[in-house]
């Protein structure tokens, strides 16, 4: 989707903050919103291309306001009234002190050590042989879904080459819809700067993309 | 940049008290879970994974070389289990990588760890894919035009860490020595490893 989550290149962002030695948390809310993200259960479980569509669907405050954890806190929420286990200002009414706490819940059981780095595995088998090669020219589609799409504004209609060819993977523009799988080969893209930036690029930079088989025709 | 708090706003504290309590009362979220995951991510994971092969490549270059051809494989000669699908990538004097998600904050969480927050905000995420030498020098890294960047934008599942080369002055140095110079921000491509008269 065309939404201002797509920052590559975008202007006006400031300077890079650097902070020596900075904890992985830094306040105990964002712990707590990234345990909880990881672990809760219920709904649908977890879909990473359907997390990120979330996180792309948030309003520009909630985006931008509280931070790196405050889009998961955000986007939580929204999973959470979407698959109909929070009810849209239930959390509100809490705070408001409208709703009293309820008495416990069932005791849920702990997710296995190993499960907390799951990775992704998100490689398929498929019948079809790569349709490019590596080293060959490519052209970007100019693919503009109002949905889900891990092609970059910044990259639509670029001409680049082919530095790799990956194994086939879930495509996300349709996974984070709930409309399959369908997997498709991946790409690594090389681009040079100035067929991404014109003259304003800088010498002897390239930009190293990974795309999906359909996001590219030949140049 | 007033608005923008990256470590949240006053209230947001109290926020997720009351949406945890209420995902407990709901018997969506054990709280027991959420303390191992936050224990987890902050003490069992971190950057000493790709240290520790950073620092075994430099002193040997077949593993530097299976590290660059198959990261999972090489990772796991060291005992270190890897579920993303990693690829190495070394920099040299001639050539240097770094690394970015532009669309949301994708890293290598099973050799990095979790992120820091400069990675994960705008400005990054921003301006790297269009000015990388400046930003590089920014944040203390300068590189001339004699040397090419390239930067990877992780748009897909495929997750980036960067080699960093071995500093000048560490021939005698033992593997450990070395992997104290191997610094998270070396490994994203924003630094260099840490020379040894710098500590």
């Amino acid at each position: 989707m065309n939404r201002f989550h797509d920052l590559g290149g975008q202007h006006g962002y400031g300077f890079i903050e650097l902070e020596p030695n900075e904890p992985v948390f830094h306040e105990r809310w964002e712990g707590r919103v990234f345990g909880i993200s990881l672990s809760v259960s219920g709904g649908e479980g977890i879909n990473l291309d359907a997390t990120r569509y979330r996180g792309e669907r948030l309003d520009p405050i909630s985006y931008f306001q509280n931070g790196y954890y405050g889009r998961w806190l955000a986007a939580l929420e929204l999973k959470l009234e979407e698959e109909g286990l929070l009810a849209h200002g239930e959390l509100d009414q809490r705070l408001d002190g409208k709703l009293k706490p309820a008495s416990s819940g069932p005791a849920l059981p702990l997710p296995q050590q190993g499960s907390l780095l799951r990775g992704l595995h998100v490689i398929r088998e498929v019948n079809e042989s790569p349709a490019y090669v590596q080293g060959q020219a490519i052209l970007t589609r100019n693919h503009q879904p109002a949905g889900h799409t891990r092609l970059p504004a910044y990259a639509r209609l670029r001409r680049g080459v082919i530095t790799r060819v990956h194994p086939a993977m879930v495509f996300p523009d349709t996974n984070a819809h709930g409309k399959g799988e369908n997997p498709q080969y991946v790409y690594t893209v090389e681009f040079v700067g100035e067929e991404l930036w014109g003259d304003s690029a800088e010498p002897e930079t390239f930009v190293e993309l990974d795309l999906f088989e359909s996001y590219l025709i030949a140049a | 940049m007033a608005a923008i708090h990256e470590h949240g706003t006053p209230g947001i504290e109290l926020r997720v008290e009351a949406l945890e309590s209420l995902l407990i009362e709901k018997g969506l979220v054990n709280p027991t879970a959420v303390d191992a995951v936050i224990k987890y991510f902050e003490r069992d994971v971190g950057p000493l994974n790709g240290a520790t092969a950073v620092a075994r490549s430099w002193l040997d270059s077949d593993y530097k070389a299976r590290l660059c051809e198959d990261a999972s494989s090489a990772f796991a000669e060291l005992g270190i289990t890897v579920r993303d699908n990693i690829i190495a990538l070394e920099n040299t004097t001639k050539e240097h990588n770094v690394v970015v998600c532009t669309l949301c904050s994708c890293y290598p969480w099973s050799v990095l760890g979790l992120p820091p927050t400069w990675y994960k905000a705008p400005a990054y995420r921003s301006r790297v894919v269009r000015e990388p030498r400046k930003v590089l020098g920014e944040m203390g890294l300068k590189l001339p035009e004699s040397v090419t960047i390239r930067v990877w934008d992780s748009s897909a599942e495929i997750r980036y860490m960067v080699v960093p080369q071995r500093p000048d002055g560490t021939g005698t140095m033992t593997e450990a020595e070395l992997q104290a110079l191997v610094t998270r921000d070396s490994m994203i491509g924003v630094a260099q490893a840490t020379a040894p008269d710098a500590k």
